[in-house]
């Protein structure tokens, strides 16, 4: 199974921790800093950044199902 | 509860003149106040419960039910403040909650996220250049706090606010009375007053002059203010917060940083001869120093359980993140500094939505800074025995008065 994430921008407090972890997933929006995807469903390679960005993420912003 | 058993608590933060810089808290210190969850009592009089471990302090800075506001009733304060001594609170949006703390916050995400950091980098690049070249000019010998340290963050933010560098003896003098817990109330209170008024003066000149001017206090007096979305004395208010927490506390893991490396030279030259691991190596050393020592202070405004404790409504709570940052269920052999470690759990800008908005600025500094330091200035040494150096022990951000160096 495929790794699917959520974001959600109410949430978001704009920490850049995310895109710091794995940038190839994750980006911030220009205009407010809020978190942005790129994949829904990332490559399985990028599978354990993943996770660990949503561990570190500080408002609890990342979900992963 | 009854004085006797106020006075049986222990007091926190504690007092240790002698502490060696480089370790929060000594062996006996962490025996007292390593619960999990400890109830102490503060300089106030007052008690909160304090929080020690890396899952708990996560779990509380990410709660809901605990506020940052500290004019609530019961909010435990570290130290006795004057009446009005906050003086106007608009704009200072590290002690506001919910709602109202994120529509400022969201005005300033996109200025400091990774991107833009990495954008302004040449401009940090040339800053740290000229601070060297100061310091190589200074000595040897020479005190590192004063010509490299605390100008380096000190210059950068400036550039990025629009605040003229001249200026840095008036708000570097008034950061540092808002920040330290021994400063008498009435001081603390002018000076305030004085910051606010500066910047008060600064912005309605950006406002006025509708100028063209590229930094952040005009772009926000351009957008938001024009705009009628933000007032005048909001935007004030978060310059304030912004110059405060801009340069007190890079300086301090400058200074720290530097003279933990010095300790170990093999460290020192590791800088220089193997720059990529340098992202590390400032995770390590944040998570080492952690330099907001006396905690992060919040008050409970629902029932919570944090780590097998109830805290009630009303209560207050410290989370603590230097013992965090040295939990061993979280890093092995916490008491060792291991550049090569995989430190990015470390707690030193916080958790939850107040975390640290400054952090990607923080990390391209330190990295900057010490791998260039590393790189001109080979052959450093600290020339002070560490007992002789003066620390802010009374600071709620820790750091180092001075390092006398030379090369
Ligand atoms: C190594 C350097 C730094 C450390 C260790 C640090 C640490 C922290 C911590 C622990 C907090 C959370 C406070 C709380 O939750 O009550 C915080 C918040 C904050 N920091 Fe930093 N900081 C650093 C550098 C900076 C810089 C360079 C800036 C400049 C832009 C900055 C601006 C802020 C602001 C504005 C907040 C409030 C955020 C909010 O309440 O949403 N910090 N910092
Ligand atoms: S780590 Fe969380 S809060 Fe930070 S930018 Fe990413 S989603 Fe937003």
């Amino acid at each position: 199974m495929r790794l699917r994430v959520r974001v959600d921008r109410d949430r978001c407090c704009g920490s850049g921790n995310c895109v710091l972890t794995a940038p190839e997933v994750f980006d911030q929006d220009d205009a407010d800093g809020l978190v942005l995807l790129r994949f829904t469903a990332p490559p399985p390679e990028v599978g354990e950044r993943v996770r660990r960005a949503a561990d570190l993420c500080p408002a609890g912003a990342i979900s992963l199902d | 509860m009854t004085p006797a058993a106020l006075t049986d608590l222990p007091l926190w933060p504690p007092l240790n003149l002698t502490r060696d810089p480089l370790v929060p808290l000594d062996a006996g210190e962490r025996r007292r106040f390593v619960g999990p969850v400890t109830r102490v009592r503060l300089p106030t009089d007052a008690t909160a419960w304090l929080v020690t471990r890396h899952a708990d302090v996560r779990q509380l800075l990410r709660h809901p039910g605990f506020s940052a506001d500290l004019t609530r009733p019961g909010f435990p304060l570290l130290r006795r403040l004057a009446p009005g001594a906050l003086g106007d609170r608009r704009g200072g949006f590290i002690r506001m909650d919910g709602a109202e703390h994120a529509r400022l916050r969201r005005m300033l995400t996109a200025e400091f996220m990774i991107k833009n950091v990495r954008r302004i980098e040449p401009l940090i690049r040339q800053t740290v250049d000229r601070t060297l070249d100061d310091l190589r000019d200074a000595g040897p010998p020479a005190d590192l706090v004063t010509t490299f340290a605390l100008p380096l963050p000190s210059m950068v933010i400036c550039h990025l606010l629009g605040v003229p560098y001249a200026d840095h003896d008036f708000f570097q003098e008034r950061s540092r009375t808002l920040i330290d817990r021994d400063a008498p109330p009435e001081r603390v209170r002018r000076h305030v007053q004085e910051l606010r008024d500066y910047l008060q003066r600064l912005v309605e000149a950006k406002v006025a002059a509708g100028d063209r001017t590229d930094d952040l206090l005009s772009r926000l007096a351009r957008d938001r203010v024009d705009t009628g979305e933000l007032a005048v004395d909001e935007l004030v208010g978060m310059a304030v917060l912004l110059l405060i927490a801009g340069h007190e506390t890079t300086a301090n893991m400058i200074g720290l940083s530097t003279l933990l490396l010095l300790r170990h030279p093999a460290r020192y030259a590791a800088l220089r001869d193997d720059p990529g691991n340098a992202d590390a190596l400032v995770e390590e050393l944040l998570r080492y120093l952690t330099i907001v020592r006396t905690g992060l202070p919040r008050l409970a405004t629902e029932d919570v359980e944090i780590g097998g404790q109830l805290i009630r409504a009303g209560e207050g709570v410290i989370a603590v993140l230097s013992t965090a940052n040295r939990d061993p269920a979280v890093f092995d052999r916490p008491e060792e500094f291991d550049p090569y470690r995989a430190a990015q759990q470390q707690l030193a800008f916080g958790f939850g939505v107040h975390q640290c908005i400054g952090q990607p600025l923080a990390r391209a500094e330190l990295r900057i800074a010490l791998v260039e330091l590393a790189r001109r200035f080979p052959r450093l040494r600290v020339t002070a025995t560490a007992g002789r150096l003066p620390t802010r022990h009374s600071s709620i951000v820790y750091g180092l008065g001075e390092l006398p160096v030379t090369w």
